[in-house]
Protein backbone atom coordinates (compact mmCIF):
# COMPACT_ATOMS: atom_id res chain seq x y z
CA UNK A 1 0.00 0.00 0.00
CA UNK A 2 1.38 3.42 -1.33
CA UNK A 3 -0.03 6.97 -1.11
CA UNK A 4 -0.74 7.75 -5.15
CA UNK A 5 1.16 10.59 -6.23
CA UNK A 6 0.72 14.23 -5.10
CA UNK A 7 1.80 17.14 -5.06
CA UNK A 8 3.36 18.25 -1.03
CA UNK A 9 3.24 21.61 0.04
CA UNK A 10 4.51 22.98 3.45
CA UNK A 11 3.44 26.73 4.39
CA UNK A 12 5.24 27.95 7.17
CA UNK A 13 2.30 30.68 7.80
CA UNK A 14 -1.82 30.24 8.25
CA UNK A 15 -1.90 33.06 5.60
CA UNK A 16 0.18 30.75 3.64
CA UNK A 17 -2.14 27.72 4.04
CA UNK A 18 -5.12 29.59 3.09
CA UNK A 19 -3.39 31.26 0.05
CA UNK A 20 -3.01 27.33 -1.12
CA UNK A 21 -6.14 26.58 -0.52
CA UNK A 22 -7.54 29.17 -2.74
CA UNK A 23 -5.45 28.57 -5.65
CA UNK A 24 -4.83 24.66 -5.81
CA UNK A 25 -7.96 22.07 -6.97
CA UNK A 26 -8.38 18.97 -4.29
CA UNK A 27 -6.18 19.50 -2.36
CA UNK A 28 -6.34 18.29 1.36
CA UNK A 29 -4.81 19.64 4.38
CA UNK A 30 -2.83 16.95 6.22
CA UNK A 31 -2.30 17.86 9.89
CA UNK A 32 -1.32 14.61 12.43
CA UNK A 33 -1.94 12.00 9.51
CA UNK A 34 -3.31 9.53 11.78
CA UNK A 35 -6.24 9.41 9.70
CA UNK A 36 -5.42 10.79 6.35
CA UNK A 37 -2.17 8.92 5.84
CA UNK A 38 -4.29 5.35 5.95
CA UNK A 39 -6.96 7.06 3.79
CA UNK A 40 -3.76 7.65 1.38
CA UNK A 41 -2.55 4.66 2.05
CA UNK A 42 -5.68 2.60 0.70
CA UNK A 43 -5.92 5.55 -1.85
CA UNK A 44 -9.55 5.82 -0.52
CA UNK A 45 -8.61 9.74 -1.17
CA UNK A 46 -6.41 10.59 -4.14
CA UNK A 47 -5.79 14.57 -3.62
CA UNK A 48 -3.76 16.28 -6.32
CA UNK A 49 -2.13 17.99 -3.66
CA UNK A 50 -1.33 18.38 0.11
CA UNK A 51 -0.66 21.09 2.59
CA UNK A 52 1.00 19.81 5.38
CA UNK A 53 0.12 21.79 8.52
CA UNK A 54 2.84 20.79 10.45
CA UNK A 55 5.34 23.67 9.41
CA UNK A 56 2.98 26.31 10.07
CA UNK A 57 4.07 28.22 13.11
CA UNK A 58 1.67 29.55 15.55
CA UNK A 59 -1.03 27.11 15.74
CA UNK A 60 0.49 24.58 18.42
CA UNK A 61 -0.36 26.01 22.38
CA UNK A 62 -2.82 25.47 24.95
CA UNK A 63 -3.38 28.40 27.43
CA UNK A 64 -6.24 29.79 29.49
CA UNK A 65 -8.33 32.61 27.89
CA UNK A 66 -10.98 34.24 29.30
CA UNK A 67 -12.93 31.58 31.22
CA UNK A 68 -11.88 28.96 28.37
CA UNK A 69 -9.06 26.91 27.31
CA UNK A 70 -7.67 27.65 23.90
CA UNK A 71 -5.99 24.79 21.93
CA UNK A 72 -4.38 25.36 18.77
CA UNK A 73 -5.80 23.34 16.12
CA UNK A 74 -2.22 21.24 15.31
CA UNK A 75 -1.65 20.76 18.96
CA UNK A 76 -0.77 17.40 19.41
CA UNK A 77 -3.33 15.02 21.38
CA UNK A 78 -0.12 14.44 23.59
CA UNK A 79 0.57 17.56 24.57
CA UNK A 80 -3.08 17.74 25.65
CA UNK A 81 -2.36 14.58 27.90
CA UNK A 82 0.13 16.31 29.80
CA UNK A 83 -1.08 19.90 29.91
CA UNK A 84 -1.69 20.99 33.35
CA UNK A 85 -3.98 23.55 32.30
CA UNK A 86 -6.15 21.17 31.47
CA UNK A 87 -5.59 18.53 33.63
CA UNK A 88 -6.76 20.94 36.58
CA UNK A 89 -9.74 22.48 34.96
CA UNK A 90 -10.70 20.65 32.58
CA UNK A 91 -9.99 16.98 33.75
CA UNK A 92 -12.49 14.86 31.49
CA UNK A 93 -10.00 16.01 28.61
CA UNK A 94 -7.27 14.01 30.23
CA UNK A 95 -9.78 11.35 31.12
CA UNK A 96 -10.76 11.09 27.11
CA UNK A 97 -7.59 11.44 25.70
CA UNK A 98 -6.45 8.02 27.39
CA UNK A 99 -8.79 6.62 25.55
CA UNK A 100 -8.53 7.99 22.50
CA UNK A 101 -5.73 5.70 20.32
CA UNK A 102 -1.96 5.18 21.65
CA UNK A 103 0.54 6.87 22.88
CA UNK A 104 2.33 6.25 19.16
CA UNK A 105 -0.83 8.02 17.88
CA UNK A 106 -1.45 10.43 20.42
CA UNK A 107 2.15 11.71 20.03
CA UNK A 108 1.23 12.70 16.11
CA UNK A 109 -2.62 12.99 16.11
CA UNK A 110 -3.71 16.65 16.49
CA UNK A 111 -6.99 18.33 17.85
CA UNK A 112 -7.75 19.93 14.87
CA UNK A 113 -7.08 16.70 12.64
CA UNK A 114 -9.55 15.10 14.72
CA UNK A 115 -12.40 17.62 15.11
CA UNK A 116 -12.29 17.96 11.32
CA UNK A 117 -11.98 14.36 10.37
CA UNK A 118 -15.45 14.61 12.55
CA UNK A 119 -15.77 10.82 13.40
CA UNK A 120 -18.98 10.37 14.82
CA UNK A 121 -17.40 7.93 17.33
CA UNK A 122 -13.94 10.20 18.37
CA UNK A 123 -13.82 11.13 21.84
CA UNK A 124 -12.61 14.76 21.48
CA UNK A 125 -15.50 15.63 19.03
CA UNK A 126 -18.01 14.22 21.78
CA UNK A 127 -16.03 16.49 23.97
CA UNK A 128 -16.15 19.47 22.00
CA UNK A 129 -19.78 18.69 21.83
CA UNK A 130 -20.42 18.60 25.70
CA UNK A 131 -18.42 21.72 26.23
CA UNK A 132 -20.72 23.63 23.83
CA UNK A 133 -16.62 24.77 22.49
CA UNK A 134 -16.04 27.15 19.92
CA UNK A 135 -14.12 26.88 17.00
CA UNK A 136 -11.81 29.40 14.92
CA UNK A 137 -11.86 29.58 11.25
CA UNK A 138 -9.29 31.02 9.44
CA UNK A 139 -10.45 31.85 5.63
CA UNK A 140 -9.48 34.37 2.49
CA UNK A 141 -11.88 36.82 4.05
CA UNK A 142 -10.09 36.39 7.97
CA UNK A 143 -11.41 34.77 10.92
CA UNK A 144 -14.49 33.10 12.18
CA UNK A 145 -16.34 31.19 14.82
CA UNK A 146 -18.23 28.54 14.58
CA UNK A 147 -20.26 27.16 17.57
CA UNK A 148 -20.01 23.50 17.82
CA UNK A 149 -23.29 23.04 18.12
CA UNK A 150 -23.01 24.42 13.98
CA UNK A 151 -19.69 22.37 13.41
CA UNK A 152 -21.14 18.72 12.01
CA UNK A 153 -23.16 19.74 8.82
CA UNK A 154 -23.24 15.93 7.69
CA UNK A 155 -21.85 12.74 8.27
CA UNK A 156 -17.74 13.06 8.47
CA UNK A 157 -18.45 16.68 7.07
CA UNK A 158 -17.18 20.02 9.17
CA UNK A 159 -18.93 23.48 8.62
CA UNK A 160 -15.93 24.68 6.84
CA UNK A 161 -15.54 25.62 3.03
CA UNK A 162 -12.82 24.24 0.55
CA UNK A 163 -10.73 27.32 1.19
CA UNK A 164 -10.91 27.35 5.11
CA UNK A 165 -9.35 25.67 7.50
CA UNK A 166 -9.07 25.33 11.62
CA UNK A 167 -6.75 27.07 13.59
CA UNK A 168 -8.41 26.59 17.31
CA UNK A 169 -10.87 25.67 19.49
CA UNK A 170 -12.09 27.07 22.97
CA UNK A 171 -13.74 24.84 25.71
CA UNK A 172 -15.45 27.16 28.39
CA UNK A 173 -14.86 26.69 31.63
CA UNK A 174 -17.42 24.65 34.25
CA UNK A 175 -17.18 25.57 38.11
CA UNK A 176 -13.96 25.07 39.35
CA UNK A 177 -15.45 22.04 41.37
CA UNK A 178 -17.65 20.40 38.88
CA UNK A 179 -18.04 16.51 38.10
CA UNK A 180 -17.05 15.07 35.12
CA UNK A 181 -16.71 11.58 33.41
CA UNK A 182 -16.07 9.88 29.95
CA UNK A 183 -17.06 6.42 29.54
CA UNK A 184 -17.17 4.13 26.68
CA UNK A 185 -17.02 1.01 25.19
CA UNK A 186 -15.12 0.02 22.70
CA UNK A 187 -14.10 -3.88 21.72
CA UNK A 188 -10.02 -3.39 22.11
CA UNK A 189 -8.51 -0.55 24.39
CA UNK A 190 -7.89 2.33 21.71
CA UNK A 191 -10.27 1.33 19.46
CA UNK A 192 -13.17 4.01 18.01
CA UNK A 193 -16.01 4.00 20.73
CA UNK A 194 -19.12 2.10 19.88
CA UNK A 195 -20.87 3.74 22.22
CA UNK A 196 -19.45 6.39 24.41
CA UNK A 197 -20.88 9.17 27.00
CA UNK A 198 -19.13 12.23 28.09
CA UNK A 199 -20.97 13.79 31.07
CA UNK A 200 -20.08 17.53 33.21
CA UNK A 201 -22.31 18.03 36.23
CA UNK A 202 -22.38 21.15 38.44
CA UNK A 203 -24.32 21.41 41.84
CA UNK A 204 -25.70 23.59 44.23
CA UNK A 205 -22.86 21.52 46.80
CA UNK A 206 -25.86 20.03 48.75
CA UNK A 207 -25.87 17.40 46.65
CA UNK A 208 -28.42 19.23 43.83
CA UNK A 209 -27.43 19.25 40.37
CA UNK A 210 -27.65 22.48 38.63
CA UNK A 211 -26.25 21.74 35.46
CA UNK A 212 -25.46 18.82 33.55
CA UNK A 213 -24.27 17.92 30.06
CA UNK A 214 -24.83 14.69 28.55
CA UNK A 215 -23.60 13.92 25.33
CA UNK A 216 -23.55 10.38 23.42
CA UNK A 217 -20.95 9.41 20.89
CA UNK A 218 -20.79 6.83 18.53
CA UNK A 219 -24.87 6.55 17.48
CA UNK A 220 -25.76 9.03 14.87
CA UNK A 221 -24.09 10.50 12.43
CA UNK A 222 -22.23 12.76 14.71
CA UNK A 223 -22.01 12.97 18.43
CA UNK A 224 -24.99 14.90 20.62
CA UNK A 225 -26.33 15.89 23.36
CA UNK A 226 -29.11 13.86 25.38
CA UNK A 227 -31.44 16.88 26.13
CA UNK A 228 -33.87 14.40 28.09
CA UNK A 229 -31.12 12.94 30.24
CA UNK A 230 -30.01 16.34 30.91
CA UNK A 231 -33.67 17.91 31.83
CA UNK A 232 -34.58 14.91 33.94
CA UNK A 233 -31.23 15.31 36.00
CA UNK A 234 -31.17 18.68 36.58
CA UNK A 235 -32.84 20.30 39.55
CA UNK A 236 -32.68 16.52 41.40
CA UNK A 237 -31.08 15.40 44.23
CA UNK A 238 -30.03 11.87 42.90
CA UNK A 239 -31.66 8.75 44.55
CA UNK A 240 -33.06 5.74 44.08
CA UNK A 241 -33.11 5.14 40.46
CA UNK A 242 -32.98 8.46 38.56
CA UNK A 243 -30.06 7.88 36.67
CA UNK A 244 -31.25 4.45 35.75
CA UNK A 245 -34.66 5.69 34.85
CA UNK A 246 -33.26 9.38 32.94
CA UNK A 247 -30.74 7.34 30.75
CA UNK A 248 -33.85 5.23 29.22
CA UNK A 249 -34.85 8.28 27.05
CA UNK A 250 -31.30 7.12 25.36
CA UNK A 251 -32.85 4.36 23.76
CA UNK A 252 -35.11 6.80 21.56
CA UNK A 253 -31.73 8.13 19.57
CA UNK A 254 -31.19 7.77 16.32
CA UNK A 255 -28.34 5.16 15.65
CA UNK A 256 -26.74 3.71 12.97
CA UNK A 257 -26.70 0.06 11.76
CA UNK A 258 -22.90 -0.69 10.49
CA UNK A 259 -20.99 -3.46 10.56
CA UNK A 260 -19.93 -2.89 14.69
CA UNK A 261 -23.06 -3.31 16.09
CA UNK A 262 -26.70 -2.93 15.35
CA UNK A 263 -28.77 0.44 15.85
CA UNK A 264 -30.85 -1.56 18.78
CA UNK A 265 -27.28 -2.26 20.77
CA UNK A 266 -25.62 0.86 20.51
CA UNK A 267 -28.83 2.23 21.92
CA UNK A 268 -28.79 0.08 24.76
CA UNK A 269 -25.34 0.73 25.33
CA UNK A 270 -26.34 4.28 25.36
CA UNK A 271 -28.00 3.85 28.43
CA UNK A 272 -25.65 1.91 29.90
CA UNK A 273 -23.05 4.50 28.81
CA UNK A 274 -24.68 7.25 30.38
CA UNK A 275 -25.85 6.24 33.42
CA UNK A 276 -22.28 4.98 34.21
CA UNK A 277 -21.18 8.15 33.49
CA UNK A 278 -23.59 10.20 35.35
CA UNK A 279 -23.13 7.97 38.96
CA UNK A 280 -19.18 8.49 38.48
CA UNK A 281 -19.57 12.05 37.94
CA UNK A 282 -21.44 12.78 40.50
CA UNK A 283 -19.53 10.62 43.12
CA UNK A 284 -16.79 13.51 41.81
CA UNK A 285 -18.92 16.14 41.90
CA UNK A 286 -20.10 15.25 45.98
CA UNK A 287 -16.44 13.74 46.81
CA UNK A 288 -17.90 10.61 47.35
CA UNK A 289 -16.19 7.81 45.72
CA UNK A 290 -19.45 5.05 46.57
CA UNK A 291 -20.67 5.65 43.22
CA UNK A 292 -18.32 4.59 40.95
CA UNK A 293 -18.03 1.12 42.88
CA UNK A 294 -22.12 0.54 42.77
CA UNK A 295 -22.12 -2.41 40.57
CA UNK A 296 -23.50 -1.71 36.80
CA UNK B 1 9.17 8.60 -10.01
CA UNK B 2 6.87 11.55 -9.38
CA UNK B 3 7.49 15.25 -7.37
CA UNK B 4 10.63 15.01 -4.72
CA UNK B 5 12.50 16.55 -2.41
CA UNK B 6 16.32 16.57 -0.90
CA UNK B 7 15.49 16.21 2.72
CA UNK B 8 18.47 15.82 5.60
CA UNK B 9 17.72 14.53 8.89
CA UNK B 10 19.25 12.00 11.29
CA UNK B 11 18.97 8.18 11.44
CA UNK B 12 20.68 6.27 14.61
CA UNK B 13 22.68 9.08 14.99
CA UNK B 14 23.74 9.24 11.03
CA UNK B 15 23.43 12.23 9.04
CA UNK B 16 21.65 11.50 5.58
CA UNK B 17 20.79 13.78 2.74
CA UNK B 18 18.68 11.74 0.33
CA UNK B 19 16.32 12.66 -2.49
CA UNK B 20 13.05 11.54 -2.06
CA UNK B 21 9.84 11.49 -3.79
CA UNK B 22 7.40 13.27 -1.71
CA UNK B 23 4.88 10.54 -1.77
CA UNK B 24 6.82 7.88 0.42
CA UNK B 25 5.82 7.07 4.04
CA UNK B 26 8.79 7.37 6.43
CA UNK B 27 8.63 3.58 6.82
CA UNK B 28 9.51 2.49 3.35
CA UNK B 29 12.02 5.04 3.28
CA UNK B 30 14.41 3.76 5.79
CA UNK B 31 13.27 0.44 4.72
CA UNK B 32 14.28 1.05 1.01
CA UNK B 33 16.24 3.72 0.67
CA UNK B 34 18.28 3.88 3.66
CA UNK B 35 18.62 -0.02 3.78
CA UNK B 36 17.08 -0.38 7.64
CA UNK B 37 14.75 -3.30 7.13
CA UNK B 38 14.52 -3.97 10.44
CA UNK B 39 11.42 -1.87 11.11
CA UNK B 40 8.56 -3.95 9.32
CA UNK B 41 5.57 -3.21 8.03
CA UNK B 42 2.17 -4.94 8.96
CA UNK B 43 -0.48 -3.43 8.41
CA UNK B 44 0.35 -0.19 7.17
CA UNK B 45 -2.21 1.89 7.83
CA UNK B 46 -1.23 2.98 11.66
CA UNK B 47 -3.15 -0.47 13.55
CA UNK B 48 -0.23 -3.30 14.05
CA UNK B 49 2.60 -0.89 15.29
CA UNK B 50 5.33 -2.88 13.70
CA UNK B 51 6.75 0.28 12.19
CA UNK B 52 6.99 2.42 15.76
CA UNK B 53 10.20 4.12 15.30
CA UNK B 54 10.84 7.63 17.52
CA UNK B 55 10.50 10.56 16.17
CA UNK B 56 12.91 13.36 18.38
CA UNK B 57 12.34 10.44 20.98
CA UNK B 58 8.86 10.30 20.97
CA UNK B 59 7.36 7.13 19.19
CA UNK B 60 5.70 7.48 16.26
CA UNK B 61 4.01 5.00 13.44
CA UNK B 62 6.36 5.27 10.51
CA UNK B 63 3.62 4.08 7.76
CA UNK B 64 1.63 7.10 9.16
CA UNK B 65 4.46 9.93 8.28
CA UNK B 66 5.60 11.08 4.95
CA UNK B 67 9.46 11.11 4.52
CA UNK B 68 9.52 14.81 3.95
CA UNK B 69 8.10 15.06 7.12
CA UNK B 70 11.05 13.68 8.71
CA UNK B 71 13.00 16.31 7.14
CA UNK B 72 15.46 18.25 9.61
CA UNK B 73 14.53 15.30 12.67
CA UNK B 74 16.32 12.80 14.33
CA UNK B 75 15.04 9.46 13.43
CA UNK B 76 15.49 6.11 15.98
CA UNK B 77 15.01 3.08 14.62
CA UNK B 78 15.15 -0.67 15.94
CA UNK B 79 18.72 -0.83 14.50
CA UNK B 80 20.63 2.13 16.83
CA UNK B 81 18.89 0.36 20.22
CA UNK B 82 21.96 -1.82 20.76
CA UNK B 83 24.85 0.44 22.48
CA UNK B 84 27.28 -1.67 19.68
CA UNK B 85 27.82 -4.16 17.15
CA UNK B 86 27.56 -7.26 19.88
CA UNK B 87 26.13 -5.65 22.81
CA UNK B 88 22.61 -5.71 22.85
CA UNK B 89 20.47 -3.35 25.33
CA UNK B 90 19.25 -4.27 27.96
CA UNK B 91 15.75 -4.57 26.95
CA UNK B 92 16.92 -6.54 23.98
CA UNK B 93 18.68 -9.09 26.67
CA UNK B 94 15.44 -8.90 28.49
CA UNK B 95 13.31 -10.03 25.48
CA UNK B 96 16.23 -12.57 24.51
CA UNK B 97 16.22 -14.49 27.93
CA UNK B 98 12.23 -14.34 28.48
CA UNK B 99 11.53 -15.21 25.36
CA UNK B 100 10.11 -12.26 24.38
CA UNK B 101 9.68 -13.29 20.52
CA UNK B 102 8.73 -16.06 18.99
CA UNK B 103 8.32 -14.83 14.72
CA UNK B 104 10.01 -11.70 16.18
CA UNK B 105 7.82 -9.56 13.41
CA UNK B 106 6.00 -7.78 15.92
CA UNK B 107 9.67 -6.99 18.15
CA UNK B 108 11.08 -3.82 16.57
CA UNK B 109 7.83 -1.98 17.21
CA UNK B 110 7.44 -3.65 20.60
CA UNK B 111 11.34 -2.48 21.30
CA UNK B 112 10.78 1.28 20.21
CA UNK B 113 7.69 1.38 21.70
CA UNK B 114 9.09 0.36 25.15
CA UNK B 115 12.04 2.00 25.03
CA UNK B 116 9.93 5.79 25.02
CA UNK B 117 7.90 3.98 27.51
CA UNK B 118 10.46 2.59 30.21
CA UNK B 119 12.16 5.85 29.56
CA UNK B 120 8.81 8.05 31.23
CA UNK B 121 7.89 5.20 33.13
CA UNK B 122 11.30 3.47 35.15
CA UNK B 123 9.14 1.30 37.33
CA UNK B 124 5.57 0.46 35.68
CA UNK B 125 3.07 -1.99 37.05
CA UNK B 126 2.30 -4.80 34.60
CA UNK B 127 -1.05 -3.54 33.71
CA UNK B 128 0.98 -0.50 32.48
CA UNK B 129 2.98 -2.51 30.59
CA UNK B 130 0.21 -4.36 28.70
CA UNK B 131 -1.81 -0.62 28.06
CA UNK B 132 1.53 0.79 26.59
CA UNK B 133 2.27 -2.22 24.44
CA UNK B 134 -1.35 -2.16 23.36
CA UNK B 135 -1.34 -0.96 20.11
CA UNK B 136 1.30 -3.33 19.20
CA UNK B 137 -0.18 -6.40 17.66
CA UNK B 138 1.71 -9.64 18.38
CA UNK B 139 0.24 -13.07 16.99
CA UNK B 140 2.29 -15.51 18.35
CA UNK B 141 3.10 -15.40 22.37
CA UNK B 142 -0.22 -13.99 23.35
CA UNK B 143 1.71 -11.24 25.27
CA UNK B 144 2.98 -12.66 28.30
CA UNK B 145 6.43 -13.26 27.68
CA UNK B 146 6.32 -9.79 25.91
CA UNK B 147 5.27 -8.18 29.25
CA UNK B 148 7.68 -10.44 31.72
CA UNK B 149 10.65 -8.57 29.30
CA UNK B 150 9.50 -5.58 29.24
CA UNK B 151 9.18 -5.58 33.44
CA UNK B 152 12.56 -7.73 33.57
CA UNK B 153 13.84 -4.88 31.49
CA UNK B 154 12.65 -2.03 33.65
CA UNK B 155 14.24 -4.09 36.90
CA UNK B 156 18.07 -4.31 34.44
CA UNK B 157 17.72 -0.35 33.61
CA UNK B 158 16.64 0.88 37.18
CA UNK B 159 19.38 -1.49 38.25
CA UNK B 160 22.29 0.18 36.14
CA UNK B 161 20.96 3.58 36.77
CA UNK B 162 21.65 3.01 40.63
CA UNK B 163 25.24 1.41 39.88
CA UNK B 164 27.81 3.37 40.66
CA UNK B 165 29.82 4.86 38.10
Amino acid sequence: MKPPPFSYHDPRTVGEAVGLLGSLEDAKLLAGGQSLMPMLNFRFVQPDHIIDLNRVEGLSYIREAGNALEIGAMTRQRDLEFSDVARARWPIMHEALLQVGHRQTRNRGTIGGSLCHLDPSAELVSLATGYDATVTVAGPNGQREVRFADFPVAYMTPAIELNELVTAVRFPQWAQKHGYAFVEFARRHGDFAITSAAVLLEGDGAGKITRASVTIGGMGTAPSRAREVEQAVIGQVPAGNLFREACESCRKLEAIDDVHAPASYRQHLATVMSRRALEKAYARLTGSEAGQARPH
Amino acid sequence: MGETRKIALTVNGKRYEEEVEVRVTLADFVRHQLGLTGTHLGCEHGVCGACTILLDGLSARSCLMLAVQADGHDILTVEGIAPSADELHPLQQAFHENHGLQCGFCTPGMLTTLIEFLRDNPDPTEQEVRIAISGNLCRCTGYQNIVISALDAAKRLRGAATKPA
